[in-house]
């Protein structure tokens, strides 16, 4: 059962992928982004990690895609205009690509120690998780945590210094001019 | 149990709650019709069959025979994808809300929920998160100016207020420890209307912050700048016709049964009695099974009498008006209560 859920998912979340790489359009990009990081989700589930998979849902598919669409949508980005490419980067890159992999993979398969994961070795439940994220993991999740403060105050300043160069009066006049033409 | 009759059981359930559901959607609308209807001082719809009775049946059977356009400048994939995605978001969630006793059932196969998730709210607010897509696809896809505006308004209006609601909901999963649905209600069962989460659970506030978050997750009045009539013609379903317009129509009302299910569940007590012990429990096994159903059921038409009664009275937003008030006030307030809610744990443990 857990191993037929499995195949499909990762068959979704392999095609999502490819069919990210192939579509000329980015809200088809963006839509098959979405279908992998659900697929994602699922795998994460079969894991027994119920509550990353849910956070994975909510946060990447449900939150941080929608946002990407929707820069797609008022950009109104149009088709991918189709390059031949460079011959070299025909050349070098599909041997770099298979170069890549084979060094991770080998990295990952000779590792020591990193245990392995079953496909039905019971759940995870959140509290477990949020003992371990609290006590042993405290220090890593909370640097994190200031980091996603800093990138926040970083973009909202950066959204305020375009802001501050208009003029300052702009928002009286238009209701000034409302009151106007009534 | 096999894996068969866990099959099959599970087919049953599905197919019984999706046609209550559907149902509950259909009549839905003809309850805002008459009470809106009593509102303005008229009398709603009340020509087909007894007090206007059949009236769902009926718009469901034209919507069905009228013609179906699909305008020429439309992306046509996510314009039929859409409707689909939107509908199918609002009918799924039901699958993990218990609405009933839990212990009534065969071979200790719970019979009042689908199925019995430990991270029942999460997976709620995950599929509420991914019906976005419906409403943004829409009006993209649309190709109309108008439906763009409405599915940008309605996108950024409902990311916006999703923060909110999950927060609001934080306080009630911190004092009962879990995410599973059923052990939240079970946690406020004990002394009827004494220990729901709103009264007894001291969550208010938070109550408060998720009706007004619920109010526009739902794109509904007072938040309704979506389809907002006189600005936007009809907003993202300006370009729907036929079925495919009854299916986001059906999805606005599913979503708000779902909203309604979500509020009885987290602060009114789900399917337990707001008397608590003081009514001993019938004997009767079919008394003692329906019981719990008639209870979860008047809550969630409580909750969608109130939706229906706030469109009826309260005028629109602006726009700016409703972002500001998310952002400013309704966050910051979500976040109060979240730490007034773990110091007042913390003290008490």
């Amino acid at each position: 059962m857990h191993l037929i859920l499995f195949i499909i998912f990762a068959g979704f979340c392999l095609a999502g992928a490819i069919n990210l790489l192939l579509q000329s359009h980015p809200i088809n990009s963006a839509l098959s982004l979405i279908v992998v990081m659900s697929s994602l989700a699922v795998l994460y589930l079969l894991l027994g990690a119920e509550f990353l998979a849910a956070a994975q849902v909510i946060v990447y598919a449900g939150a941080i895609m929608v946002l990407f669409t929707f820069v797609v949508m008022l950009l109104n980005a149009g088709r991918e205009e189709r390059t031949l490419g460079s011959r070299a980067a025909r050349v070098v890159g599909f041997p770099a690509v298979v170069v890549i992999l084979s060094v991770i993979a080998s990295v990952i398969v000779k590792a020591q120690g990193l245990g392995t994961a079953g496909l039905h070795q019971g759940i995870t439940s959140t509290t477990e998780l949020s003992k371990v994220l609290f006590t042993e993991l405290l220090l890593p999740f909370e640097v994190t945590s200031v980091l996603i403060l800093i990138a926040i105050l970083g973009a909202v300043a950066l959204a305020r210094r375009g802001h501050g160069e208009q003029p300052f009066e702009a928002e009286p006049r238009t209701n000034g001019e409302r009151t106007a033409s009534k | 149990m096999t894996i068969l009759q866990f099959f099959l059981w599970s087919l049953l359930k599905v197919a019984v709650v999706t046609v209550v559901m559907l149902l509950g959607v259909a009549y839905t609308v003809l309850l805002e019709r008459k009470l809106v209807g009593r509102i303005q001082n008229r009398y709603g719809p009340n020509r087909v069959g007894p007090f206007g009775l059949l009236q769902p049946l009926v718009d469901g059977a034209k919507s069905f025979l009228k013609e179906d356009v699909i305008p020429d400048g439309v992306y046509k994939p996510l314009y039929l994808l859409a409707p689909i995605l939107s509908l199918g978001c609002a009918l799924i969630s039901i699958a993990v809300v218990p609405f009933g006793e839990p212990s009534v059932g065969p071979k200790g196969m719970p019979l009042f929920q689908i199925s019995d998730v430990n991270i029942g709210l999460l997976v709620i607010l995950a599929v509420t998160s991914i019906g976005v897509y419906g409403i943004a696809l829409a009006g993209w896809s649309s190709n109309n100016k108008y439906s763009l505006l409405g599915s940008l308004r309605s996108s950024a209006q409902m990311i916006s207020y999703e923060l909110a609601l999950g927060m609001s909901l934080v306080g009630v999963v911190m004092r009962a420890g879990t995410f599973n649905l059923r052990l939240i209600v079970e946690q406020q069962a004990t002394k009827g209307i004494a220990t729901w989460n709103i009264f007894g659970g001291l969550q208010f506030v938070a109550f408060f912050i998720y009706l007004i978050a619920a109010f526009a997750e739902t794109n509904r009045s007072p938040f309704d700048l979506v389809e907002a009539e006189s600005e936007l013609v009809a907003g993202y379903h300006i370009e729907y016709s036929s079925m495919k317009f009854a299916m986001f129509f059906m999805a606005e009302y599913g979503s708000m049964i779902m909203v309604g299910c979500v509020a009885t569940l987290m602060f009114l007590g789900g399917w337990t009695s707001p008397f608590g012990d003081l009514i001993p429990a019938p004997q009767n096994i079919l008394v003692h099974a329906f019981v719990p159903i008639f209870w979860f059921v008047f809550k969630v038409f409580c909750f969608l009498f109130l939706y229906v009664w706030v469109r009826g009275t309260l005028p629109r937003f602006r726009y700016d008006q409703l972002m500001g008030f998310g952002w400013k006030y309704l966050m910051p307030l979500a976040m109060l209560n979240i730490l007034a809610t773990s110091i007042w744990l913390a003290y008490r443990s």
